[in-house]
């Protein structure tokens, strides 16, 4: 009853669409690394990719986190001092506590779980907005990380395993050619599990559909304060693996490392392609936006560019990608 | 045939307003039932107290004959009714079959993961039980809004309604669209799913209905067959009341000279080649139903809109309007629809309300508001509008609707505008109030304003008007005089065009 030749076409525009993006970002990740390494011999190095790699996968982490939330149409400003207080717990389970490893990560996660899980609270029964429930919660757990550490680091110094976490290379052990440290195998596990998410599970879909058009999916008869809570929980619960992440990197638990993460993890995740005002979004492009920062930072770096121009070359990168989103969006 | 659904006594009140006063409707298995009446007459209303939307005071719901209380949307959808609402409401990021089997997704893996292949395989068998040639897993946003509308039906449907409520189906779709739309309808039909059909378009329901149910004022008018009841008749049933108000003055205006001049003018479905004049001191209605473009036409002039083709001349010269910056420039000023919007600041007091649009008139030495001009000026049109507010320095959210109004019209008076478009200036205002409008109305018109009054009360428009502009689906369908009656109002509005009007979702 319908004119057939018009569907193909719909489905066409509407891909190339969200791939344009992805593309460009992608695209200009290429060029930065060639730029680079036409600038200078010593940045495609293996070990220096390794440095890139490592430097990425903590704020990857974080980014993966932000991603869900801005794409079911919230945001978290509290993604760093929850990763942060998180750390400060594991901390106080392993070191001050002498718990084994095994329990200290799972309960640092777990406490990650919770923090996201008041969030979610927040914003889905007392309906305070994201911004303002997430920004109050970042203050929360960075007041709270100071209190429970005493405002002093905590150092995994007896359990010299808890290092290896992040740092130690399982890949490498098989591959000797190729020593990829965990961290950034946990980066890619957790990305490709939370890709697995959002594309195939029930969570997943309400992710998508919560920010596409909350409305629409009271009407439909789904419970969207439980969903949204969820989605924090998750959140949460990433930023919690983050808080791992960072400690076993650095050694230590430090109570204030946190603070300026969630802005770096939400510069990648609108970096990669991902709308701020929810419903559209992946995976693989946060990683990309991820990396283009890290690429940024590193490569700024070798040319012996201040940091101080390091900051102002990611900010008016985060000002093109969005810009390049906004005329995509006109032309659509 | 037996009822499938009988509403008698319905009662429903919103904070100040009467939605439905003993409101009764009923629906037989296998017939089309048409519900008719003006803007605000209730039909909306009614419909959603059947699908669990609102909860009615008072009065009974019969499905099947037994009693039920309708408390939610889930009980409603339980019970076997869908409704499909006139704003579409699907998440357009996600595909068609995802919207359509939203929370009900087929599962595997213990019910953990999704099943996307036999979710749009099932999407794909109510395609098909439909006739419907439409790709499962096309994202909405990439479909026009008439196939945006088919995934609503089929929405609907596939929760196996057996009583669907259709609000102004056809409100964005072209003759083709209508024409598959109405070949569903008569599926439907034939397997004894009863259709309640809310509709302004008589030759739609002449094509599709086989009963009319007329309300007015939210009260029940009464039910007639479709098929042998003459237009004429069911206009007069939805147009009704007698005119008591007071008619509109017409001055002679043939010595004033043409302000506004619109010629040919185009943006989208709903502003389709409109062209008129406004005199000095002149008041145009514009009347049609909801939709029919009264609202664009008026935003296109103002700028707010940018238009396709056409041109606007203030005094015979043509004027390029970009922006509202422009219109505001060529002395046009705009009281939109929602004051507490687009009109008001609420949050800040009357005096900068009133300054807001004049604001360079204010500006003293080294940039410094001049406060004190802006108090003269608050506080001389407070006197002059007889605005109800302790001092110039109330906030305005504390003011009643009406003077909220004066307010705003203050506002474009201080900055000396030629021509005022308002647009519904009497919504949300009580009767008192709104007589005291109209006389405002009338004496900015004696003092040579050209006024335009978008409304779609036809009492309102009578007495108001000096001629009266009828539109359609985004047409002018015709200018009539002062005195013309609501008979003639409404045949206009509801006269259907030969374009097709399809409009795509950006």
């Amino acid at each position: 009853m319908t004119a057939v030749s018009e569907i193909p076409e719909q489905r066409f525009r509407a891909r190339v669409s969200g791939w344009q993006h992805r593309l460009l970002a992608f695209s200009g990740l290429i060029a930065l690394i060639v730029v680079f390494s036409l600038a200078s011999p010593n940045f495609l190095q293996t070990q220096n990719v390794i440095t890139i790699l490592q430097a990425t996968s903590v704020n990857g982490v974080l980014a993966i986190a932000a991603t869900l939330v801005i794409i079911s149409g919230g945001i978290d400003l509290s993604v760093g001092t929850l990763m942060s207080f998180c750390a400060v717990i594991a901390g106080v389970l392993i070191t001050n506590w002498g718990l084994p490893i095994g329990i200290g990560v799972p309960g640092a996660i777990l406490a990650g779980v919770a923090g996201g899980l008041v969030s979610g609270l927040l914003i889905a029964r007392l309906r305070i907005p994201p911004f303002i429930a997430t920004l109050g919660m970042m203050l929360v757990y960075k007041g709270l990380a100071l209190a429970i550490s005493g405002a002093k680091p905590i150092y995994f110094t007896e359990t010299p395993f808890f290092i290896k976490i992040a740092t130690g290379s399982v890949i490498g052990a098989i591959i000797p050619s190729l020593p990829i440290p965990n961290g950034v195998l946990i980066l890619f596990l957790v990305a490709m599990a939370i890709a697995f998410v959002l594309a195939r599970t029930v969570l997943g879909r309400f992710i998508f559909a919560l920010g596409s058009n909350q409305e629409a999916l009271r009407l439909s008869g789904v419970n969207i304060e439980r969903w949204k809570i969820s989605v924090y929980a998750l959140a949460g619960g990433i930023c919690g693996i983050a808080g791992i992440l960072i400690a076993s990197r650095i050694n230590s638990a430090q109570p204030s490392i946190g603070q300026g993460y969630e802005l770096d993890a939400i510069a990648a995740v609108v970096i990669g392609g991902t709308s701020l005002n929810g419903g559209r979004g992946t995976m693989l492009g946060t990683m990309i936006g991820a990396l283009i920062i890290s690429v940024v930072a590193n490569g700024l770096r070798i040319l012996s560019v201040s940091q101080e121009w390091q900051i102002v070359v990611t900010g008016l990168i985060i000002i093109l990608a969005v810009y390049i989103d906004i005329l995509r969006r006109r032309e659509a | 045939m037996t009822d499938l659904v009988r509403m008698t006594s319905i009662d429903k009140s919103f904070p100040g307003v009467r939605a439905l006063v003993n409101a009764q409707f009923d629906l037989r298995a296998g017939e089309v039932h048409a519900l008719m009446g003006e803007n605000g007459a209730g039909k909306s209303t009614l419909m959603k107290v059947l699908a669990g939307i609102y909860k009615a005071d008072a009065g009974d719901i019969l499905i099947d004959g037994q009693s039920l209380d309708i408390g939610s949307p889930a009980k409603a959808r339980d019970a076997g009714i869908g409704i499909i609402h006139q704003e579409l409401n699907l998440m357009p990021h996600l595909t068609a079959a995802q919207n359509i089997l939203i929370g009900r997704e087929p599962r595997t893996a213990f019910g953990l993961l999704l099943d996307e292949p036999a979710l749009n395989a099932r999407v794909a068998e109510l395609f098909n039980a439909m006739h419907l040639n439409l790709d499962p897993a096309t994202p909405v946003e990439g479909l026009t809004i008439a196939k945006q509308q088919m995934v609503e039906i089929v929405k609907a449907l596939s929760y196996r309604s057996r009583i669907l409520i259709m609000d102004e189906p056809t409100a964005a779709l072209n003759d083709a669209e209508v024409g598959d739309l109405f070949e569903i309808i008569r599926r439907l039909k034939s397997e004894g799913v009863g259709i309640v059909y809310i509709s302004h378009k008589m030759d739609e329901i002449k094509r599709v209905a086989d009963r009319v149910t007329v309300m007015r004022d939210g009260a029940f008018v009464g039910t007639v067959d479709a098929k042998e009841t003459p237009i004429s008749k069911i206009i007069s049933m939805m147009v009704g009341r007698e005119l008591t108000n007071e008619a509109s003055v017409v001055p002679d205006l043939s010595a004033n000279p043409i302000v506004l001049e619109v010629d040919g003018l185009n943006c989208g479905a709903l502003v389709r080649n409109i062209s008129f004049t406004l005199k000095q001191g002149e008041i145009l209605g514009f009347a049609g139903l909801m939709g029919a473009g009264r609202t664009e036409v008026a935003r296109v002039i103002f700028g707010a809109d940018p238009k396709e083709s056409g041109e606007i001349r203030i005094r015979g010269r043509t004027v390029p309007i970009n922006s509202p910056q422009d219109a505001v420039a060529a002395g046009i000023g705009y009281l939109s629809e929602d004051r507490k919007q687009f009109g008001l600041i609420v949050g800040m007091d009357v005096r900068n309300n009133i300054a807001m649009a004049s604001i360079p008139k204010f500006i003293g030495p080294l940039g410094m508001l001049d406060e004190s001009g802006m108090r003269d000026a608050a506080r001389d049109h407070i006197a002059r509008l007889a605005i109800k507010t302790p001092s110039e320095r109330q906030e305005t959210r504390l003011l009643s609707g009406g003077n909220q109004q004066k307010v705003v019209i203050a506002k474009w008076l201080l900055r000396d505008c030629d021509v005022l478009i308002f647009d519904e200036p009497t919504r949300g205002i009580d009767v008192g109030a709104k007589s005291d409008i109209y006389r405002l109305l009338n004496e900015l018109a004696a003092q040579g304003k050209a006024i335009i009054v978008i409304s779609s009360e036809l009492p309102e428009i009578l007495r108001l008007s000096h001629r009266i502009a009828v539109m359609c689906e985004g047409r002018l369908t015709g200018i009539l005089p002062a005195r013309s009656s609501q008979e003639q109002i409404m045949q206009l509005a509801t006269r259907l065009g030969d374009e097709p009007t399809t409009r795509v979702m950006q």
